[in-house]
């Protein structure tokens, strides 16, 4: 009864949600990107430094769709495009479920900067399907859709909102703390904001920057402060990789966590990936925005504490 | 001992030697960066809040809290004084340790009070507590309609809304936990 009860709580969010994923593939059909679909059973996921992951049998279920969308990528399939079911184990809070929709897409011959303006095509897009053509009320607040967006750099952003800079921080190992107490909350909220260039060592697979090969070619977009996408320009060199995947495995070892194996299609040098920009967008937290709603929960048919 | 990823409100742990209790709670990830347990705690001696931020690899312990069943003795001047019907040990809580517990505690009611270590923190009341009518408007014969209620006050001063027959001097049964009336109660 409960449970039938709080299923009809949200009829408005679910439509929102169905009319987003509609448009989602609208616009990318449009641009020429080609659906893929990928597994997600995989045996061997992407090393990352802070995602653990569900085993399942003798293998995992993907955390993201990247490795992948990534070999499509570098076997000639230039622009592509997913909306899947991703897993993270031990990540629940109010914009976090252990199993939510990701949309993921990848680009050959750009980079992270013309992502962003996509990125804004794709928003608009959407925000036009659901009749938001001008403005999203979030929370009590006004965000204003009308183009250009703010881009700042993590560095003015930490400058702008939090209590040191950007480079202590990262030297003291404390860049999400001071992320999440002082910047995260103030983002997003006049319009949505691209926070960019962040430094290489929380980045995982993001290019660094040729000038300046501390700071990875990555960007975030953040609307009503809350993070919605993670984008960056692709890795495409192998020893890169290597040495990457060396430091996730390493951090791992030394807090308890545990490694996986490594996939090793990115560590061999004849398959190149190509130049090339890709983003992960979180579905659930961009339908939270569109349909007001302060928590995750608000906007699934069916949160894990309900099965 | 719990890990940050066993907080959740409601839950007592110790830090720095002192017991305190989770009051909110959230699960926060920034992008690409780590798993952060952002809390809301709250002493449970002195009641001070604030706000911490944990790393997954934090360990906690828990508070060494038990519950010792007690008798209510007086206040003074602000101070309930409790006894351990065992050791006659008596013990104090302050007027806002005691809460609202207040409104429903009689001579010699038994209660149950939670210790960290040797200082008491708070007194749970017995689910039902009977009470006497201390004042009242008398019946008006006849104002009969069902559902009407009139306030009364008890003799720990607390003022209730009871059925219009209830008079001053009967005695009633209350829910402690809701702070309502149950039922008139006949000696």
């Amino acid at each position: 009864m409960e449970d039938s009860h709080d299923l009809l709580k949200q009829p408005d969010a679910l439509w929102a949600r169905a009319r987003m994923l509609q448009a989602i593939r609208d616009f990318f059909v449009s641009k020429d990107y080609l659906e893929v679909e990928t597994p997600s059973l995989i045996p061997a996921p992407i090393p990352e430094k802070h995602i653990d992951v569900i085993p399942c049998g003798d293998l995992f279920l993907h955390t993201s769709p990247e490795l992948y969308m990534k070999r499509l990528l570098a076997a000639g399939y230039p622009r592509i495009f997913q909306i899947c079911k991703c897993y993270r184990k031990g990540e629940r809070g109010s914009c976090h479920l252990p199993e939510f929709t990701m949309l993921e897409w990848y680009c050959r011959g750009t980079d992270y900067h013309l992502l962003m303006k996509e990125c804004e095509d794709l928003i608009m897009s959407i925000a036009s399907s659901l009749g938001n053509e001008e403005v999203i009320h979030y929370q009590g607040k006004k965000i204003k859709l009308q183009r250009p967006w703010e881009s700042i750099s993590v560095r003015e952003a930490f400058t702008r909102y939090a209590p040191v800079p950007m480079e202590e921080v990262v030297k003291e190992n404390s860049f999400d703390e001071i992320m999440v107490d002082y910047i995260e909350s103030h983002l997003g909220w006049e319009q949505p904001t691209f926070i960019y260039d962040y430094p290489v060592s929380g980045s995982a697979l993001a290019k660094a920057k040729i000038d300046e090969p501390a700071i990875a070619e990555r960007f975030e977009l953040y609307i009503g402060g809350k993070e919605i996408a993670n984008a960056c320009s692709e890795l495409t060199d192998a020893d890169e990789y290597h040495a990457r995947f060396k430091e996730v495995e390493d951090y791992r070892h030394s807090i308890g966590k545990s490694v996986y194996p490594v996939p090793r299609f990115l560590l061999q040098n004849n398959i190149a990936i190509p130049e090339s920009a890709g983003i992960a967008l979180g579905v659930d937290r961009l339908a939270m925005i569109f349909c007001d709603s302060p928590i995750i929960d608000d906007v699934v048919a069916f949160t894990p504490e309900l099965l | 001992m719990y890990s940050a990823s066993d907080l959740k409100k409601g839950l007592r742990i110790k830090l720095d030697n002192e017991p305190y209790i989770v009051t909110e709670f959230n699960f926060v990830k920034p992008g690409k960066g780590q798993a952060l347990y952002r809390s809301k705690l709250k002493n449970m001696i002195t009641g001070a809040q604030f706000e911490r931020t944990f790393r997954s690899v934090d360990t906690f312990e828990p508070a060494d809290l038990q519950q010792r069943k007690m008798q209510y003795l007086y206040e003074e001047e602000g101070k309930y004084c409790f006894m351990d019907n065992e050791s006659y040990e008596q013990v104090f809580l302050t007027k806002s340790q005691v809460g609202g517990a207040k409104n429903f505690l009689i001579d010699n009611l038994e209660v149950e009070i939670l210790f960290f270590e040797d200082k008491p923190l708070e007194v749970s009341l017995p689910n039902f507590v009977e009470l006497v009518v201390v004042k009242a408007e008398p019946w008006a014969k006849g104002d009969s309609v069902s559902g009407k209620t009139k306030p009364v006050i008890l003799q720990t001063g607390y003022q209730i809304q009871v059925p219009p027959f209830i008079e001053e001097g009967e005695k009633i049964r209350v829910d402690t936990r809701s702070g309502e009336y149950l039922t008139r109660v006949k000696d």
